[in-house]
């Protein structure tokens, strides 16, 4: 369903994403772990097109992004996506956040955008909170809400940017459980996370990068069970970050 | 000095007081609303990366900023009728000018306030598929106004006291108001020190309503 061909992408001189090939398979649920800086916030990106690439190619459900005939708006209300820090808007209160883009985008009427938005938030939990201001929640609800949003466009894909990073610790599992469910339930997705548990549990795939290179790109069993088939970059990362939590 | 109001009647205030009050508060309300609306969009264009809107924006707003009001005032009054062949008035004249004017203020206003909302939230009206200027009507704008509005507000207030520069032209506004009942009754000190008063307490309550914004804007955020 998304497929990148030699993808590569430069800050100037710098080369932020080298190289990368891969591909995402309807259903698929992929890890994306590195070091910071190692560009995986730039990959996900790149997805719906938040960041242009100078080289190679991007295909999302049969359309190529770096076409100009592409109509991005249009593509990118099919790609769900959730950032570090929730990025709800705070001047709307939390049913015009989830039915803004639904009656804009979409063209739904206010009424099929409400149903929409209220079934979503039901999912997520927070069905009490419609009508208050992001500013009024906590960062897990906020978060859950910015995912009942991506959820509400009916996307094909969701892409996560470590969507745990910005929250307290007693708010994280809230948020992961959501994510959860959401795997199981089989939707395709993409998540930069650097919770290792939580990737063990999630993922069936995880891509390790590193300075702008798909380093590694194999199955969770691979990557969490068989240190020693891995890279010496990956292994390092692992023992590093598996010894922190 | 023997001060006598006897002349100030509500008669005068009627005759001569309130159709320069009206004009003056026509002239801030009109240029508040074009001028923000112009502002906003050469706020806009500035803020573009494209530099045939960048250039001409950034020139227009240095400009302005660099000539003295009443000169442009002047200017502009005595321009259009060599442009367009006749008079429109020095009303109408005041309208065109203050538009022309407080429009590189008020996008000065817009632009950080543009600035002041977070990039990401652009990112976010794009990744759900709203475009440029849906993200902006909808996501960016009402935020920069709302973090923008006491400084818009005091703006206009100044603006409202600039009103009175229109005496170079010969517009009828409260301050005119004032000078021909000077005139007429031959008491310049009282009737300016009237005029002082209107305007002092025009502008203290204006600011007052700026200070509870201020504060109701603090806690919204």
């Amino acid at each position: 369903m998304i497929e990148f061909k030699n993808v590569s992408k430069w800050y100037g001189n710098f080369q932020v994403l080298n190289n990368c090939t891969f591909s995402i398979q309807k259903g698929d649920v992929v890890v994306i772990c590195g070091p910071s800086g190692s560009g995986k916030s730039t990959l996900v990106k790149t997805i719906n097109a938040l960041e242009s690439i100078q080289q190679g190619e991007i295909i999302v459900d049969g359309i190529k992004l770096n076409d100009p005939q592409t109509n991005l708006p249009q593509l990118r209300a099919r790609v769900g996506m959730v950032f570090q820090n929730f990025e709800l808007f705070p001047h709307l209160n939390v049913i015009e956040n989830l039915t803004l883009a639904q009656i804009k985008v979409l063209g739904r009427s206010k009424d099929q955008a409400i149903t929409y938005g209220l079934k979503y938030l039901e999912r997520v939990g927070l069905l009490s909170q419609k009508d208050k201001f992001p500013g009024q929640l906590s960062g897990g609800q906020q978060q859950r809400v910015a995912i009942a949003r991506a959820l509400s466009m009916d996307p094909i894909i969701m892409l996560f940017d470590e969507p745990t990073s910005a929250l307290d610790p007693e708010m994280v599992g809230e948020v992961l459980d959501v994510i959860v469910k959401l795997a199981k339930e089989g939707m395709t997705m993409c998540v930069i996370t650097h919770e290792m548990s939580f990737a063990k549990n999630l993922s069936k795939r995880v891509i390790f990068m590193d300075e702008g290179k798909i380093v590694e790109d194999c199955s969770k069993d691979k990557f969490f069970g068989n240190p020693d088939l891995l890279s010496a970059r990956a292994k390092e990362f692992l023992s590093k970050i598996l010894r922190n939590n | 000095m023997n001060l006598d109001f006897s002349f100030f009647t509500l008669n005068i205030i009627s005759n001569f007081i309130i159709k320069g009050l009206l004009f003056s508060i026509k002239l801030t309300l009109v240029t508040l609303v074009c001028g923000l609306i112009i502002g906003t969009m050469i706020a806009m264009m500035r803020l573009s990366k494209f530099k045939i809107l960048n250039y001409p924006a950034l020139g227009y707003v240095v400009l302005i900023r660099s000539l003295p009001f009443v000169m442009v005032i002047l200017w502009v009054f005595i321009l259009i009728p060599l442009v367009i062949g006749k008079s429109i008035g020095s009303e109408n004249s005041a309208y065109i000018t203050y538009i022309v004017f407080e429009s590189a203020f008020y996008s000065e206003i817009m632009r950080s306030g543009i600035q002041s909302v977070k990039k990401e939230q652009m990112q976010a009206g794009y990744a759900v598929g709203l475009t440029y200027f849906q993200s902006m009507r909808y996501i960016i704008l009402p935020q920069a106004f709302r973090n923008m509005l006491p400084v818009i507000l005091t703006q206009t207030i100044v603006l409202f006291q600039d009103t009175s520069l229109v005496y170079a032209i010969g517009a009828y506004d409260l301050l005119k108001g004032f000078e021909i009942v000077s005139k007429n009754f031959n008491r310049p000190v009282e009737a300016y020190l009237i005029a002082a008063v209107v305007y002092f307490i025009i502008c203290f309550s204006l600011s007052y309503g700026v200070k509870l914004t201020q504060r109701k804007v603090q806690i919204a955020k």
